[in-house]
């Protein structure tokens, strides 16, 4: 297990104690910046040391996972879990598109344990955010001329984490390792610790979902613990059909097990007003965030080593 | 000192909807609006601000009390069956009635 993880069940720990301990909303922006810079950068240095040309085949694989997942969701919801229309929509919104903060625990645990991923995973971390939430719309409302799409199509793909992940990714691979060089210290050599003070305030937003869990109760929980790892093996499979290695296959099943909790939200607050926040919230944030980081990363860099061997 | 009497109009709701409300608000004849940070509790629990999908908004509008109306009846229609929103109006006194 990743140190990196205890910072996560201390915040959880201190916020189900109800500690007064709380990081101030700017920190917690800035925290989320530099994650989302580091990712971009990170993935764009590397990026300009190989060509670019094999990877648009495998882009657009990955899009039509983006857009497949939640049509996988939505009816396991609708008719075995008898939720209505538009709360099963948002759901699978939420777990079509992808969780930032699952891929960065994804990342540091395979530098933890010495695996070594393709560069472009960034990119496809990018492109997984938006099919789902445009799938998870017309799921619930049909296509319909009242959904402002212009402005939703917008808000989305301005939204700070496509600008923030698609801008460091131009800025490394413009830059190049040599430019890169100066900053390394501000955004690689304090990944780990930016990453646990950011799962610190996870824990703690994790744990103010605890009282909406209580109240939904077992279809939510169960949800969030058994959907993301049929989720994650499509990922897999389709990561290692693309001849991805492993290390981007097992990155891979992590976008694909894990559930948004900023992007989707947001989106499905303006565009489904009529499905319950909490719900959605509850199930990505309270329960498959936790399961992913403690139990399904390392599951799926196992199912990724049996897929390959 | 004796000004003219304007509504202030306040509405409390989730962050998610300011960008709505900013466009709506001049539209509907409002010459101008603040909007701060909230935090609170009402009948949809507590609303902590802890992060962004969590937090609320307070709006105050000053302005004649035909457009008033109009914003609230704007607002009944459109947001008050799914959002979280508390408005309410009171009479200020205001010493530039032109800027109202």
């Amino acid at each position: 297990m990743d140190p990196v993880i205890l910072f996560f069940l201390l915040g959880l720990f201190a916020g189900l104690a109800r500690s007064d301990l709380r990081l101030p909303p700017a920190i917690y922006e800035l925290l989320s910046i530099l994650l989302l810079l580091t990712i971009g950068l990170k993935g764009g240095v590397e990026l300009a040391q190989q060509p670019v040309g094999s990877i648009l085949p495998q882009a657009v694989v990955v899009v039509l996972m983006g857009i497949l997942l939640p049509l996988i969701v939505f009816p396991v919801l609708r008719f075995a879990g008898r939720m209505d229309r538009p709360n099963a929509a948002s759901i699978a919104a939420h777990y079509g598109s992808v969780s930032v903060a699952t891929y960065a625990v994804g990342v540091a645990y395979l530098a933890s344990v010495g695996v070594s991923f393709e560069p472009h995973l960034a990119l496809f971390l990018v492109l997984l955010e938006m099919p789902a939430i445009m799938v998870g719309i017309v799921l619930a409302r049909g296509v319909s001329r009242k959904t402002k799409w212009g402005r939703l199509t917008h808000e989305i793909i301005l939204g700070k984490s496509i600008v923030l992940l698609l801008g460091g990714l131009l800025i490394g691979w413009i830059a190049g390792p040599e430019g890169i060089a100066p900053f390394e210290p501000m955004f690689f050599d304090l990944f780990k610790g930016v990453l646990a003070l950011f799962l610190l305030e996870m824990g703690l937003i994790a744990a103010s979902q605890a009282r909406a869990l209580r109240e939904q109760g077992l279809l939510l929980v169960s949800f969030g613990v058994l959907a993301p790892v049929p989720l994650a093996l499509c990922g897999a499979v389709v990561g290692w059909s693309i001849g991805l290695s492993v290390g981007g296959t097992t990155l891979l099943a992590v976008l694909a097990g894990s559930a948004s909790y900023i992007a989707a939200p947001a989106a499905m607050r303006i565009a489904v007003p009529e499905a319950n926040p909490a719900l959605s919230l509850a199930a990505s944030l309270g329960v498959t965030f936790p399961f992913n980081i403690f139990i399904g990363i390392p599951l799926y860099l196992a199912v990724a080593k049996w897929l390959h061997s | 000192m004796s000004g003219e009497i304007r509504k202030l109009l306040t509405i409390i709701t989730e962050s998610a909807l300011e960008s709505d409300l900013s466009e709506v608000i001049p539209r509907l004849g409002a010459h101008g609006y603040t909007i701060v940070d909230a935090r609170g509790r009402g009948s949809r629990g507590v609303r902590d601000a802890g992060w962004s999908s969590n937090s609320n908004i307070r709006v105050e509008v000053i302005c004649d009390a035909a457009t008033a109306e109009r914003i609230t009846g704007y607002l009944r229609e459109h947001y008050y069956r799914d959002y979280a929103m508390v408005l309410y109006l009171s009479d200020v006194e205001v010493l530039r009635p032109e800027k109202f």
